[in-house]
């Protein structure tokens, strides 16, 4: 029996499947525990693993990053949140010098399985502080895996695979889409990190998206498609593993490619992978690449401001048709 | 600052003491030498003359303690027990090197013995080694984090981060400043808001302001023993200001010109090893043992160095092997 719960309950469901599977997966951050997250995605989990395994902190965000680091030295596998991702900057260092780094400057000798999950992403009128897309800020360090899921399954396969894998993790839970609903099945839920979803089949277009662009490029593919055009809509879910075989697939099905990203426009993840196209499947590309991103500029908080900063359907849409004009 | 004698461990306790800080001493003239020579590339921070602090927690730490320290860290790495030879290796970049030639002189580390790293952001493993006693905490291994940082890491956030997190969570951690007055070629005193830079903030944390003689190897042991003993009972963390210097510059060939020679010359004359030498003798200690003990130190050394000299260099098929926990580097499929 499929059930149909939120991206936010998903948060927490995953957190529990892994807590009560594995008793060395603790989880601390800010109100995490006894308020149940401020953005209300681990709400319960206090109650039922008790207060030693899910556990305020101070705001201190080097502390929880250099804490979960350490007790992922010593025997456990410990999630922190960082309550925004914007707060990433603050403990940067522990992230990119420290976690990132550690393995492979000790040969090995240290393993870091630690997953640092952040509230990511704009649309909620938040400001520049509180709404960026930083996936590509976490793609640009060797070291590191990168997760954004789109979807409530996604949000436990992938959290459960993030969990259980060896390497540390930064996964990108996206705001705009804690209230937005989906189906999960019975039972253990666990996915593979660094395998793309293709989420929708067409053969004229393929629109590659990650985490809230997801549902955006679904509906822009819906209008295209009352417009005569068909297209392929791919699902990133991971940037690190990325899943290139099936991007690239899709890439010779269409030939004509078209990337949705939240982020500013400049070294966002898509023009990592528009490179690894132009370089890998040139000859399959009917038309230029086209990157449809967030301008080169901080959001802006004001609502009507900020709908027309992020990529929006009617862009998706509009730019699509008249590249394929 | 807890200048008067103590008693001080027992003569083969202190002997051994005596061993470690002849072998840091040693194994840093030479990292200076070979960084002369041109075998040591990059940059190195020595120790020579804090070695007593190194050597005094070094002994009163339990085996599977975890010790956490700076890019100025030879000293702890090596006397926590790591091979001398693969560390010196590693200061070569030789492929035997306890990093494989990935770390270098300012990332020595050699988990099999706990010397859980060697950080060079400064103040970035404080928060790790509470954390890594968090973990002992939960899984309840009785295991005591000993976090080595300099007077210079007291001014950065991580510290007081790492300090709160500690105090709140109980956690058996044990923050051990080396003052040794520089941040670099800064005296600490002209940039710090207090005379201590540490023992002077312990209040702000509920801790006792503990300052000690770092140039005193008894008092570092005794030091060590109590802040672990308490550690391990559950007593939670301690902050321990130990007053010290460094003999040399800051780093590769710094020739340190920007301290007083008055204060050079005074440092100088309480090295911590030709003081103990003389406390050990009049403790009962035999020329013969001491003597003894100096002599096996240059035959240990030598091997050391002939080790990493004659290690090969790394293969290029190491460059990208772990990246990630599968050995390798692979970021695609
Ligand atoms: C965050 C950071 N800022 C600056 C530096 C450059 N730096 C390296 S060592 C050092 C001085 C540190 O002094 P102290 O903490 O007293 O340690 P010591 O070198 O005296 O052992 C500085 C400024 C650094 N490595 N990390
Ligand atoms: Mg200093």
């Amino acid at each position: 029996m499929a059930e149909l719960i939120t991206y936010r309950e998903a948060v927490a469901m995953a957190l529990a499947q892994e807590m009560e599977r594995d008793d060395t997966v603790y989880l601390i951050g800010e109100d995490v525990a006894a308020a149940g997250g401020v953005f209300k995605t681990t709400p319960g989990l206090l109650e039922r693993f008790g207060e030693r395994r899910v556990r305020d902190t101070p705001i201190s965000e080097e502390a929880i990053v250099g804490a979960v680091m350490g007790a992922a030295m010593n025997g456990l596998r410990p999630v922190a949140e960082i309550m925004f991702s914007d707060f990433l900057a603050t403990c940067w260092d522990l992230i990119a010098n420290q976690i990132a780094k550690t393995r492979y400057m000790t040969d090995g000798q240290v393993a870091l399985p630690l997953v640092i999950r952040t509230a990511n992403g704009g649309g909620v009128r938040f400001g520049a502080q509180h709404s960026q897309s930083l996936e590509n800020w976490a793609m640009s360090v060797p070291g590191l895996k990168v997760v954004a899921p789109s979807t409530p399954r996604d949000v436990i396969a992938l959290m459960a695979a993030s969990v259980r894998d060896p390497d540390p993790v930064i996964f990108f839970e996206h705001k705009g889409l804690f209230a937005s609903r989906g189906e999960v099945p019975d039972g253990e839920l666990v996915g593979r990190l660094g395998e793309a979803s293709v989420v929708r089949s067409g053969s004229d277009a393929t629109i590659l998206a990650l985490a809230a662009m997801v549902p955006k490029a679904l509906q822009a593919a819906d209008e295209l498609s009352a417009r005569g055009i068909e297209a392929t809509v791919v699902d990133l879910r991971c940037l690190v593993p990325l899943d290139t075989r099936t991007i690239l697939s899709a890439v010779a099905e269409t030939g004509r490619v078209f990337t949705v990203e939240e982020n500013p426009r400049l070294c966002g993840w898509g023009a990592e992978v528009v490179s690894i196209i132009v370089e890998e499947a040139f000859y399959d590309l009917d038309s230029p690449v086209v990157r449809i991103t967030t301008d080169h500029i901080p959001l802006p908080a004001s609502d009507i401001l900020e709908d027309a900063t992020i990529p929006s359907v009617t862009r998706i849409v509009d730019t699509v048709t008249r590249s394929l004009d | 600052m807890n200048v008067a004698a103590v008693a001080g461990p027992d003569l083969d306790t202190r002997l051994r003491i005596y061993r470690m800080m002849l072998e840091a001493r040693r194994f840093e003239e030479r990292s200076y030498q070979l960084f002369l020579e041109g075998l040591v590339k990059g940059t190195t921070h020595l120790g020579i003359g804090q070695e007593a602090v190194a050597a005094g927690f070094s002994a009163a730490m339990r085996a599977d303690d975890l010790t956490f320290c700076t890019y100025r860290g030879h000293n702890h790495t090596l006397l926590r027990g790591a091979p001398p030879g693969r560390l010196m290796s590693e200061l070569l970049g030789r492929s035997e090197g306890v990093c494989g030639g990935k770390g270098g002189s300012m990332h020595l580390t050699w988990a099999p013995t706990g010397a859980m790293g060697s950080y060079a952001i400064v103040g970035a493993h404080l928060p790790i080694a509470a954390g890594s006693a968090w973990a002992a905490v939960e899984r309840g291994t009785g295991q005591v984090a000993v976090c080595f940082f300099g007077d210079g890491a007291t001014n950065i956030g991580a510290f007081h981060e790492a300090l709160n997190l500690a105090v709140v969570w109980d956690l058996p951690v044990v923050f051990v400043c080396e003052n040794n007055l520089y941040m670099e070629y800064t005296p600490i005193g002209s940039v710090t808001a207090v005379e201590r830079p540490a023992a002077d903030r312990a209040a702000a944390y509920g801790l006792e302001g503990l300052l000690v003689d770092g140039n005193d190897p008894d008092v570092m042991y005794e030091t060590a023993s109590d802040a672990i003993a308490l550690a391990r009972e559950g007593g939670g963390p301690s902050l321990i200001e130990a007053i010290t210097y460094r003999h040399g510059g800051h780093s590769r060939a710094d020739p340190g010109t920007y301290r007083p020679d008055e204060e050079v010359r005074q440092w100088l004359a309480r090295d911590p090893i030709p003081m103990y030498r003389t406390r050990l003798a009049g403790a009962g200690a035999s020329e013969e043992q001491l003597g003894g003990i100096e002599q096996s130190v240059e035959a240990w050394i030598e091997a050391a160095v002939e080790e990493a000299k004659a290690a090969p260099e790394p293969s290029l098929d190491s460059i990208a092997t772990e990246v990630w926990a599968d050995g390798g580097s692979r970021w695609r499929n």
